[in-house]
């Protein structure tokens, strides 16, 4: 795995999505592609018009969507389903519990826009919480995905994994942290910069790269941290969360969620059971979105590098 | 067209689907009894005389499928599929012992020959279309049938796995709506109007037809047709209750806890019919 990150900014993720899931169907007969309407906003929709068949426009009725695609995987498919983060996690939860997760059928769920990436969207299409929703779904798998190169990767193993899997993604593009074309081991977190002992960040999705900041602000002044990329959020690496916590004893988690039910929540549960460790967290804090551009929104939820940085002093200062 | 003998068969059928349904619920003393009776005519023709299965292999490739989206009425789809050799008859009077493979709603991962896990109303309809749709994708000569409760079309769901199943032609997908007029809380007319079902199917698209959801003729003859690019939707009209007097007159039936003697009563009215038809 090969880290380039340099602080430029990678493909557009709607580009790879947009290739990708036709990839997907090219390559497999079996994988079916249901859309709720928001096909134009991840590229698909010109290819759709060319398969008729397998891209399938459900309109916009996401609950319904869901359960055809559960219906779907029980005879033998292999079911991707795409809307905004919000629609595909609160608005169909009941459908993905009990018709996918319950039932035993397996369904693939992009959400879009996770967090504050909804940006312009506003506070009706923020999903902060969906990461707790889909936790909380047995055996259930949650990624929040960092860059294009795990997009395509996760995307791609995830039609042949049994059960629902959540994948939360933007559109735009996040800051490049992997090589193109890199494999990436599902349930494991990567540790994306290596760096001392002194406190160990894991973060997730948009908030890696500010991370990886937030660690070279921290060097400059003689800090050393560890970064990790828990982008399987569930079911989370916990032997890597036990790993740096007790080496660096001082952990700070970062995600683009609230604060309740996601990563702060996962890697707390592991150390106050297994390793109780001075924890720090950045995240929503229990808050509804709000409309505006996505720097705004960043520094109006406290999404920063900068932010990173006071909650790691924070914690070096309770070891 | 049913011939007489075919039809003394699944008169024969439908009692006693509808005498393994009572003997479950005999067996744990509760259930839902009114739904799984008004069912138990549909399910005697569906799986006596129109569903493609094999009882020795249940996933067969192309098999026709059910979908009770309706869950609760599985104590009735349990005994169809017992007496089909699904399973061993006993088994199935283990509904909703701890453990069991016959729980309260259908479950796809627990019995032989369910094919999918309902409970939650209005899920079991996108599931069907879901099933329906992807056959055809597969290139499957099968159909799935849907049976979907008059209470349960509350669900907002179930409307739009209608518009969708009309508006894509899912035309190898069969809804069946158990018209028993009941629900929980009393008539769905008192409860939520369902107004002119088959008025309602016909203008999102569907051949809609209305019959005597007790009667085997009509409902083989809705059953066997062809659906041409329009999907079919068959009203029946039932009772919930339907073939236990007391039952049917009793108002609340959704679910009842009956004492032994009761059920026993029950089941001597029914074997007494049974006989009658030699």
């Amino acid at each position: 795995m090969k880290i380039v990150y340099n602080g430029e900014k990678d493909r557009a993720f709607k580009d790879v999505l947009g290739a990708t899931i036709p990839h997907l169907a090219q390559v497999d007969p079996d994988v079916v592609y249901l859309d709720a309407d928001l096909m134009g906003c991840i590229g698909t929709a010109k290819w759709a018009k060319e398969e008729p068949v397998r891209a399938i426009n459900c309109g916009i009725a996401e609950a319904n969507m869901v359960g055809i695609a559960a219906g779907m995987s029980a005879v033998g498919l292999k079911p991707i389903v795409h809307t905004f983060g919000p629609f595909a996690s609160r608005r169909c939860y009941d459908q993905i519990f009990l018709s996918g997760g319950y039932a035993k059928n397996s369904v693939t769920v992009i959400g879009t826009d996770p967090g504050v990436c909804a940006a312009f969207n506003g506070g009706t299409h923020m999903p902060f919480e969906d990461m707790a929703l889909y936790r909380a779904l047995p055996g259930a798998y949650v990624f929040d995905i960092t860059d294009a190169a795990m997009l395509e990767d996760v995307l791609t193993q995830c039609k042949d994994i049994h059960g629902v899997k959540y994948i939360r993604v933007g559109r735009k593009n996040n800051k490049k942290i992997y090589e193109d074309g890199s494999k990436f081991e599902i349930g494991k977190g990567i540790v994306t910069r290596e760096d001392g002992s002194d406190a160990v960040i894991i973060a997730c999705g948009i908030m890696v790269a500010k991370a990886m900041e937030a660690a070279e602000i921290l060097a400059a002044e003689g800090v050393k941290v560890t970064v990790i990329d828990m982008f399987t959020v569930k079911p989370l690496d916990e032997e890597l969360v036990l790993k740096y916590a007790k080496s660096t004893g001082a952990v700070v988690t970062a995600e683009n969620h609230n604060k309740i039910g996601g990563l702060y929540s996962a890697v707390a549960d592991v150390l106050s059971l297994k390793l109780p460790t001075p924890i720090e967290y950045v995240a929503i804090e229990d808050e509804f979105g709000e409309v505006g551009p996505q720097d705004y929104l960043e520094e109006r939820f406290r999404l920063t590098a900068e932010h990173i940085v006071e909650k790691v002093r924070a914690a070096i200062a309770r070891k | 067209m049913l011939d007489s003998g075919m039809k003394k068969d699944l008169q024969k059928l439908a009692l006693k689907i509808r005498i393994g349904a009572v003997e479950e619920f005999k067996a744990r003393g509760f259930g839902h009894v009114g739904g799984s009776l008004s069912v138990a005519d549909v399910l005697a023709v569906l799986y006596g005389a129109v569903m493609k299965v094999d009882p020795k292999d249940p996933k067969m490739e192309g098999r026709d499928k059910l979908v009770c989206s309706k869950g609760h009425a599985g104590p009735a789809v349990y005994a169809a599929l017992a007496i089909k050799g699904f399973f061993p008859y006993e088994d199935i009077k283990t509904l909703n012992q701890p453990g069991t493979d016959f729980p309260s709603h259908c479950d796809r991962n627990k019995t032989p020959g369910v094919d999918m896990t309902t409970g939650s109303l209005g899920q079991g309809t996108s599931l069907a279309v879901g099933m329906a749709m992807g056959d055809k994708i597969k290139g499957r000569d099968s159909r799935t049938f849907l049976i979907v409760g008059d209470g349960e079309i509350d669900e907002g769901q179930v409307w739009e796995a209608a518009m969708f199943t009309a508006g894509k032609k899912v035309n190898n997908l069969v809804w069946l709506i158990d018209n028993n007029k009941k629900q929980l809380d009393g008539y769905t007319e008192d409860i939520l109007d369902t107004g002119d079902l088959r008025a309602k199917f016909e203008a999102f698209g569907f051949d809609a037809v209305r019959i005597d959801g007790s009667d085997l003729d009509q409902l083989y003859d809705a059953l066997t047709k062809q659906a041409g690019e329009k999907p079919i939707a068959v009203i029946l009209d039932t009772v919930k209750g339907k073939g236990v007097k007391e039952v049917e007159e009793t108002m609340s039936n959704h679910s009842m806890t009956m004492p032994e003697e009761t059920y026993d009563q029950w089941l001597a009215e029914l074997n007494s019919e049974l006989d009658a038809l030699g």
